[in-house]
């Protein structure tokens, strides 16, 4: 087994030129416990450059899904374009979004059962979507008014929603981890059949809480799918100073852990990788570590400005490899897609983002007395106090 | 009555909640099978077996955050910290996290979550295992902070606090495990402390002591040894820190017209320094004199004995700030 590559969709084939490392903890010293953890150096991929998929790895999705999935791609980026013109209009504080990494988030997300839970790194609004939230609660959001799901209280792009199944972003790095690790572990005790897939980029492995969530959950077995988006640079620190590792993947050998490397930029690879990963944990397998190649098409957040770390080069040959250039090119040639029905798609996404801006721009804040609440479950008498005090001084005049 | 050590107190408390709700599970480092490293949780492991009482990788940050997770999805968890000086490294889970949850989700996601191991000076273990940590939580709004002193808040108070839907962080005591007490015994029924009330544990007319934890008895031994001189001395024990109960320690200063704040932390902005700020705004026509605190060295703590000693407040040095206040001797 230790020479076995894993697909991802439960099949596995021998490789044939196998750098495979199980082989330092494995085959030499004979005193492993069990057989070594299995990772996969190959990145798995099911969209071929020619736009065909490969049969050998399809996951076989209906037509209309992948149509709807490529759909949800393109809303994503045409939301995430449309917010960056308004954080420099000076109409909003503030965006951190997904360009490039598109398949890696709707890919996973559509994977996800019903019940799984997400706890999302912060560039997973396309995953918030696509589980329901309506567009305008998230464009409230990005406001903070007063019909903001989380009440004016939170950075843009920090959601929450609770009915969606998707855990509160979270600012510091990689806190998320073991929270998803805590809470599918405590699930499992629950008997409760669910997952949770956390998300992360490759900057996170770094952190203390990726040890503690990778350990903790390998050691209990808790089922968490650990999505670790590699795209090339954690604000300015590119991969390769982030860590000496060859792949991101291989990190989870040290934990006993299964590991995958997965074209992230192939939509069909993602969904079937993740499909794998959830099916395997909710089997009682355990958790699964899959790196995800993608890249980070855009800055940081709107508070970066790359061009003051890489070359524009090296962006331009990620552009060739876009998964939504990539998805639009199988769809076509598969006639499922046409120009017409892109620009249909991008002017609809663009006319109901506007109204959903309209509309927040015309939201009031939240009310004053609001930011006293959901402190602690029931208010305090010292929060009481200072409640009225605020509302009967200087402060509470001229508010909205 | 019957009486209990402060250990036993904190163990029926846990284990009541863990028998009355199956929610409730303990997670920390060596709980289980080692039963404890201060034997709290002695016999729990044999009781409710690895499922409920979970010997964790050693890393705070790592079984704080997946008590949260756990705390998220419903269940009640007791996180142990071996001591509170170690939870420094889960500061963030705590800090930006639990305490943070509900109101970041705008009231969708709860953390009912205890945060509970010894806290302070124990005997000679030096500067990274003697510090008093409940400043540094009791500062943050979101956490629920309580430091009872006797074994019967020690079973009532953190029972409640399992019960709470809020993160609780709940400080004991290394030389209070040991301390005996009266408990009521389980069968005369639930013992319960509500957060958030002071209790008077000496009464006395001509000075407060307001104090909490392992303090409340170096208090107590100032206050028998003041009684010698003549000066009635009452004993504020505070229990908790967040909510503070500011009613109690206004109706003791009404009586006493002075008082003393002593506490084991350092002074810098902690505790004491914000009971003295409500004290003199909410009670300044009743003072006759200034308020004193009395506080660990402004310093970390050194190792050797006799120096370690002279950094703690004693008997003596709260006697000595009562009798300025009273302005004898």
């Amino acid at each position: 087994m230790s020479n076995s590559v894993l697909l991802g969709i439960g099949e596995t084939k021998t490789m044939s030129a196998t750098p495979t490392t199980t082989s330092h903890a494995a085959a030499e010293s004979g005193a492993r416990k069990g057989e070594p953890p299995q990772v996969s150096f190959d990145v798995f991929r099911v969209l071929r450059d020619d736009g065909t998929l490969d049969p050998a790895t399809d996951p076989k999705l209906a037509d209309e899904h992948v149509v709807d999935l490529y759909r949800s791609m393109v809303r994503t980026r045409v939301i995430d374009e449309r917010l960056v013109v308004l954080q420099r209009q000076g109409r909003i504080g503030f965006h951190i979004g997904s360009l490039g990494e598109e398949a890696t988030i709707i890919g996973s997300a559509a994977a996800a059962r019903p019940q799984d839970w997400i706890f999302p790194c912060y560039r997973e609004f396309g995953a918030l979507l696509l589980r329901g939230m309506p567009l305008q609660r998230y464009v409230d959001n990005m406001f903070g008014n007063a019909n903001d799901p989380v009440r004016g209280r939170q950075m843009p792009d920090h959601y929450t929603g609770r009915q969606y199944k998707f855990g509160s972003v979270s600012s510091p790095i990689g806190t998320q981890i073991t929270q998803a690790v805590g809470f599918a572990w405590a699930a499992k005790m629950k008997k409760d059949d669910l997952a949770t897939l956390t998300y992360f980029g490759e900057g996170a492995t770094s952190s203390n809480e990726f040890h503690c969530g990778m350990n903790f959950a390998a050691v209990f077995k808790a089922p968490t799918i650990f999505l670790c988006r590699n795209n090339g640079w954690a604000i300015s620190v590119p991969a390769s100073k982030q860590s000496a590792s060859d792949t991101f993947a291989e990190k989870a050998i040290a934990y006993g852990m299964r590991g995958v490397r997965c074209d992230g930029n192939d939509l069909f690879a993602v969904y079937a990788t993740v499909r794998d990963a959830i099916a395997r944990a909710a089997a009682g397998e355990g958790p699964t570590l899959v790196e995800l190649l993608t890249y980070r098409l855009s800055g940081h957040s709107t508070s970066d400005d790359p061009k003051a770390y890489r070359k524009e080069q090296e962006v331009e040959g990620w552009k060739l490899k876009d998964p939504v250039v990539r998805m639009r090119a199988y769809l076509q040639k598969k006639g499922l897609w046409s120009e017409q029905k892109q620009a249909q798609v991008e002017e609809e996404t663009d006319a109901a983002l506007k109204a959903c801006v309209k509309a927040a721009e015309e939201t009031p804040a939240p009310s004053l007395e609001s930011m006293f609440d959901d402190v602690f479950a029931e208010m305090p008498w010292h929060l009481r106090e200072q409640r009225d005090e605020l509302l009967k001084g200087p402060r509470a005049k001229g508010h909205h | 009555m019957r009486e209990i050590r402060y250990r036993e107190a904190l163990r029926e408390a846990i284990a009541e909640e863990m028998e009355r709700d199956a929610r409730v599970f303990i997670v920390g480092e060596e709980v289980g099978r080692y039963q404890g490293a201060y034997k709290v949780t002695e016999g729990l492991f044999d009781r409710f077996g690895a499922e409920r009482v979970i010997d964790a990788p050693i890393a705070e940050a790592g079984f704080a955050g997946v008590g949260i997770g756990a705390a998220m999805v419903g269940l009640r968890p007791i996180v142990e910290f071996m001591t509170w000086n170690f939870s420094a490294v889960a500061f963030d889970q705590i800090l930006s996290n639990a305490a943070k949850l509900r109101q970041m989700s705008g009231g969708q996601v709860s953390c009912p979550i205890v945060f509970r191991g010894p806290n302070g000076s124990a005997r000679q273990v030096g500067a990274q295992h003697s510090q008093s940590m409940e400043s540094f939580y009791a500062h943050v709004p979101g956490l629920k902070v309580v430091a009872p002193a006797f074994p019967r808040d020690a079973k009532g108070l953190l029972k409640t606090a399992i019960r709470d839907d809020d993160p609780v962080c709940f400080f004991e005591c290394e030389t209070l495990y040991n301390v005996l007490g009266e408990v009521p015994e389980p069968s005369e029924g639930e013992l319960l402390v509500e957060l958030g009330k002071a209790h008077v544990a000496r009464a006395g007319t001509d000075v407060s002591l307001i104090s909490w934890s392992r303090i409340t008895h170096v208090a107590l031994q100032a206050a028998e040894l003041l009684a010698g001189e003549g000066i009635s001395a009452e004993v504020v024990d505070l229990r908790s820190l967040r909510p503070l109960d500011e009613a109690t320690l206004v109706a003791s200063l009404a009586k006493t017209h002075r008082a003393v704040v002593a506490h084991e932390g350092w002074p810098y902005g902690g505790v004491g320094a914000e009971i003295v700020d409500r004290l003199q705004r909410l009670a300044f026509d009743e003072l006759d004199a200034p308020i004193l605190r009395v506080s660990g060295a402004d310093f970390p703590m050194p190792y050797n004995a006799k120096l370690e000693q002279a950094c703690l407040p004693q008997p003596q040095t709260i006697a000595e700030a009562a009798r300025k206040v009273c302005y004898r001797g």
